[in-house]
């Protein structure tokens, strides 16, 4: 890997294809530049890889190097004359995402853990179908024949448990025959997952009537998951089935020195390799036009969920179904119109390229992006579990705190870093704005650092982090992630106006009330000494009302004391919920409108 | 960005149509290249196998899978009728008899030893496919389908709802900026295709619905009347399966914006002419618009095919897609090739465009769509 002194990588997402140079300059690799196009899957292209070399075009333009040959081929290895690069890798989620229908025995059980092996490959769960689902047999098969997934994942039973349940599984399936998305007379891939004493008669029911594979059980018994057969062999499945049906997939795979990794595999792997490193809880976020996934290692346990229609420009008006102009309409800091709200957010949706020229379009956007982000959390808490069905031994303390098995993994007090990512997140003008949306979207607790991908290029790092570690973990920690800041925030609720916390660093103490923001200046690499003493009747960490001392860093946007509460509330009258936000932009150097 | 596009959507009083016409499953093709289709004729013909029903046989009979098994006087491939007796078994010297019957019509497609359950497979539903479009077979994919083709005008829209269907065009408004009025409409207008300015009112939709009207394409709708009319919010833009009588299509978006004037006076000019139109809109990867085909067969009405550039440059016609100049059409008269900062704050390429009363607009240019011309 010594040799290797230039790499391009490209992520084409679903709207837009990214491509970044990295070169090694002295002993470390470093960003070079970067270039983008529109995807170009959709008429009159139909063909990924010419948004690819437009993107390219925009690398060779800005790094003033040859890169494309008169075929608009990408050169490697680099040339004696300068021209090409040594390795050519790509991401994609291009081809319209991985669609999935889980099966299992017990619906928080089985089906659960099925759910969760599904999202960490990188699927859009489509249906979970269970036993215990509480729908009858003929609207189960009624649904299986509707849906048109790309496969099938099966599971249930621990080794040695049920066998009856999953051959009713497999004859509700060959029951509702259903097809695959793609490819017409193909029969669909189902991946079975479940009790290894099931498999014969499982195969029995369903060889010949779907292109069966059979894994380790993912749960072989009650508290142990093994999720990690059945994610490799959907995402061989994914490989095979769906990406090559992106339009022009097949001339990319031949383009790239190493297989082309699903974004969000991609994103995941940098994630992990974060916070494995570091040695830190993590939670990120990849906010795009159709999905945003949420990514978070906590204690060491990766977890990834995808909200298949939340998203920025595609699925803009799921976000507005399902908040509401009343949930957007919160943040926006400013009187609107609803009616109006909701063609604009419309015409996003049906042009979704366009981008905020004015400062009201842009906080409109940004308000929808909170509840984007807040929705993909929701939902990943759900999908972030300990296992249910475990039980545990409990003392007579555990007892009184009645915590039922299948609690949330996702601890904010414990929560070291949020890193956010994808075009509204990372492209925000001013990097206070990226740092507010998190804020708010999250409302993180104690001390958290607050990040975002300087770029979006998490997923072309993620690509690489699997060919050139070394490479992958320079870019990431000097040209990727931009550290915002911490962020202090105080739990529970008190008065407002009264003071909530104080924060001495070196000889300053700084006061903030409770219900309002404070931004410190700390530039970024400067790491200072704190002492936070929040009120009597809120915890930063230690317990109500107790002092906590630690390291605090700066970063782009400074440190910020946000004394709003936990859980935060804005006041119910609109205008002095308008005030509150103008407040609340001025705290942090931004503009209302 | 290095090569910035925006390409527009086709509006073309004189093109060649190709439509793939598919089957959902394997079937037979009932066409042949060269022959000449109207827009129902059928195609292609499949049929989907029917749901299977389980009959629990061992439960039914109080017996174990294996002797369920033994007790079945049916096996793979038999057909079944409703009430046949599937399964028997006899007790106590034969004197008491467990019968278990079928309840259904149907194949006997499954046996399950680890259940003992049988799996009696309904009869086939029959689907087909017609031509969508008056047109020639230009070609059989082999047991899938065909491809249609056509010489005709065609109007893609950017979003509408409902499928496909066919019906006469008809202009009861008299302007572009005309919205479709309940006044406007009467039951001569049952089974035609209605086009509008600016956009269709609620109570024109309900009453084009009621009538069979078979569409209605306008400029623009506002978000909260086709809520109204569909019954319920649309959250992602992937349409056309919709339970509603009349297709609707938007040429330009949401709100009230009227129709594009080259729009206008095309479908204008193809008044009394039968149309086939689609509201089906997907606007992700393999992105499909809502359209109207009029398919032109005479030779003396054929016209020059547009070919519309997808290149931005000095001179191009351009319709601004995002506020503050949403629905403004101009002129482009520079493309500065420096980044600039808008308002919003954002540093992005943009161009300058003359609008219509000679004002000079700077736009990013991610925020037009070209118009062909």
């Amino acid at each position: 890997m010594t040799q290797i002194k230039s790499i391009l990588a490209t992520d084409c997402g679903s709207t837009t294809t990214k491509a970044i140079l990295i070169e090694k300059q002295g002993d470390e690799y470093r960003l070079v530049v970067r270039g983008e196009a529109p995807t170009t899957v959709e008429a009159p292209f139909d063909d990924v890889t010419v948004g690819v070399v437009n993107a390219v075009r925009e690398v060779e333009e800005l790094a003033g190097k040859r890169i494309l040959d008169g075929s608009s081929h990408i050169i490697t290895p680099t040339q004696d004359d300068g021209s090409g690069v040594d390795i050519y890798l790509s991401t994609s989620s291009a081809g319209g995402g991985l669609q999935m229908t889980v099966a299992g025995v017990v619906k928080a059980m089985s089906a659960e853990s099925a759910e969760r092996a599904a999202l960490g490959a990188g699927a859009i769960i489509i249906d979970v179908i269970a036993v215990d689902d509480g729908r009858k047999d003929f609207e189960k098969v009624k649904r299986i024949r509707e849906l048109r997934p790309d496969m099938i994942l099966m599971s249930g039973g621990t080794d040695g448990g049920t066998v009856k349940h999953l051959v009713e599984l497999s004859e509700m399936l060959v029951s509702a025959d259903p097809r695959p998305r793609l490819g017409i007379g193909m029969n669909i891939p189902v991946i079975y997952a479940g009790n290894k004493d099931a498999r014969e008669p499982v195969a029995e029911v369903l060889d010949k009537r779907v292109d069966l594979r059979v894994v380790d059980n993912l749960r072989p018994s009650l508290d142990r998951e093994n999720l990690d057969p059945a994610r490799e062999a959907i995402h061989e499945l994914f490989l095979q089935h769906v990406m090559q049906q992106a339009p022009g997939y097949s001339k990319l795979s031949d383009w790239v020195s190493s297989g082309i990794m699903s974004t969000p595999n991609a994103v995941g792997k940098i994630i992990q390799t974060v916070a494995e490193q570091l040695d830190i809880n993590v939670l990120a976020a990849d906010i795009g036009g159709a999905t945003t996934d949420v990514f978070s290692v906590f204690g060491g346990i990766y977890n990834r969920t995808v909200s298949a229609n939340l998203g920025m420009s595609y699925s803009i008006c799921n976000v507005l179904a399902e908040a509401k102009t009343t949930g957007i309409g919160r943040w926006v800091p400013f009187d609107f119109d609803e009616a109006r709200l909701r063609n604009s957010l419309r015409n996003k949706m049906i042009r979704p390229t366009t981008i905020p020229q004015t400062l009201r379009d842009l906080r409109i956007e940004q308000a929808v992006s909170r509840e984007a982000l807040r929705l993909a959390f929701e939902h990943h808490k759900t999908l972030a579990r300990s296992l249910k069905g475990v039980q545990s031994v409990r003392t007579m303390a555990d007892s009184i705190d009645q915590q039922e098995t299948g609690q949330t993994l996702v601890n904010m007090m414990s929560l070291d870093m949020i890193i956010g990512s994808g075009g509204v997140l990372s492209h925000a003008p001013r990097r206070v704005e990226a740092a507010y949306m998190m804020l708010d979207a999250y409302q993180p607790e104690g001390v958290t650092m607050l990040a975002v991908d300087s770029i979006f290029m998490m997923p072309q790092l993620g690509v690489l982090s699997v060919v050139h570690p070394e490479a992958a973990a320079q870019v990431f920690e000097r040209d990727c992630l931009i550290k915002l800041g911490h962020v202090i925030a105080p739990i529970g609720r008190i008065k407002h106006g009264e003071s909530a916390c104080s924060v001495t660093i070196g000889d300053k103490t700084h006061e903030v009330a409770f219900g309002s923001l404070k931004l410190v200046p700390i530039p970024a690499g400067e790491s200072v000494d704190a002492v936070i003493k929040p009120a009597r009747k809120l915890d930063v960490g230690e317990g109500r009302g107790k002092e906590k001392n630690c390291k605090i860093e700066g970063g782009v946007v400074g440190l910020i004391i946000d004394c709003r509460g936990r859980p935060m509330a804005l006041p119910e009258d609109p205008s002095a919920r308008i005030a509150k936000l103008i407040e609340w932009h001025k705290a942090l150097g931004m503009e209302a409108e | 960005m290095g090569t910035a596009y925006t390409p527009g959507l086709k509006i073309s009083s004189g093109t060649i149509i190709n439509k793939t016409r598919r089957l959902p499953l394997k079937g037979q093709v009932m066409v042949s290249v060269g022959d000449r289709v109207d827009s129902g004729t059928v195609v292609a013909r499949t049929e989907i196998p029917g749901v299977m029903q389980t009959v629990r046989v061992a439960e039914i009979l109080g017996l174990e899978p294996p002797d369920a098994l033994a007790a079945l006087n049916v096996k793979q491939g038999d057909k079944v009728e409703a009430g046949q007796v599937i399964a028997m078994t006899k007790s106590f010297f034969g004197l008491f008899k467990s019968e278990c019957k079928s309840p259904f019509n149907g194949t006997v497609e499954l046996i399950t030893s680890a259940t003992g359950h049988v799996g009696v497979r309904l009869k086939p539903l029959p689907v087909e496919v017609d031509a969508y479009i008056k047109g020639t077979i230009s070609e059989v994919i082999p047991d899938e389908g065909v491809v249609v083709q056509t010489y005709g005008a065609l109007v893609q829209g950017i979003f509408g709802v409902g499928g496909e269907r066919t019906g006469k065009i008809v202009v009861p408004s008299h302007s572009i900026s005309d919205a479709l009025t309940e006044d406007m409409i009467n039951e001569s207008h049952a089974g035609q295709v209605l086009i509008g300015g600016a956009g269709v009112t609620i109570g024109a939709l309900k009453k084009a619905a009621s009538i069979g009207v078979n569409g209605i394409v306008v400029g623009a709708i506002v978000d909260t009347d086709l809520i109204d009319y569909l019954g319920h919010d649309i959250g992602v833009a992937i349409t056309g399966q919709e339970d509603i009588a009349t297709t609707l299509i938007l040429t330009e978006g949401f709100g009230s914006i009227q129709m594009a004037e080259r729009t206008y006076k095309l479908l204008k000019s193809l008044e009394g002419r039968t149309v086939s139109i689609n509201g089906a809109t997907q606007i992700r990867a393999g992105v499909i618009r809502p359209e109207v085909v009029a398919p032109l067969d005479e030779p003396s009405e054929r016209r020059e095919t547009e070919s519309g550039s997808q290149t931005l440059e000095i001179g191009s016609t351009v319709r601004i897609i995002r506020e503050p100049y949403f629905g403004a059409l101009g002129t482009v008269t520079k493309l500065p090739p420096e980044l600039v900062e808008v308002e919003s704050g954002a540093v992005v390429r943009v161009l300058e465009a003359e609008l219509g009363g000679g004002k000079i607009v700077s736009v990013p240019r991610a925020n037009v769509e070209i118009i062909e011309t």
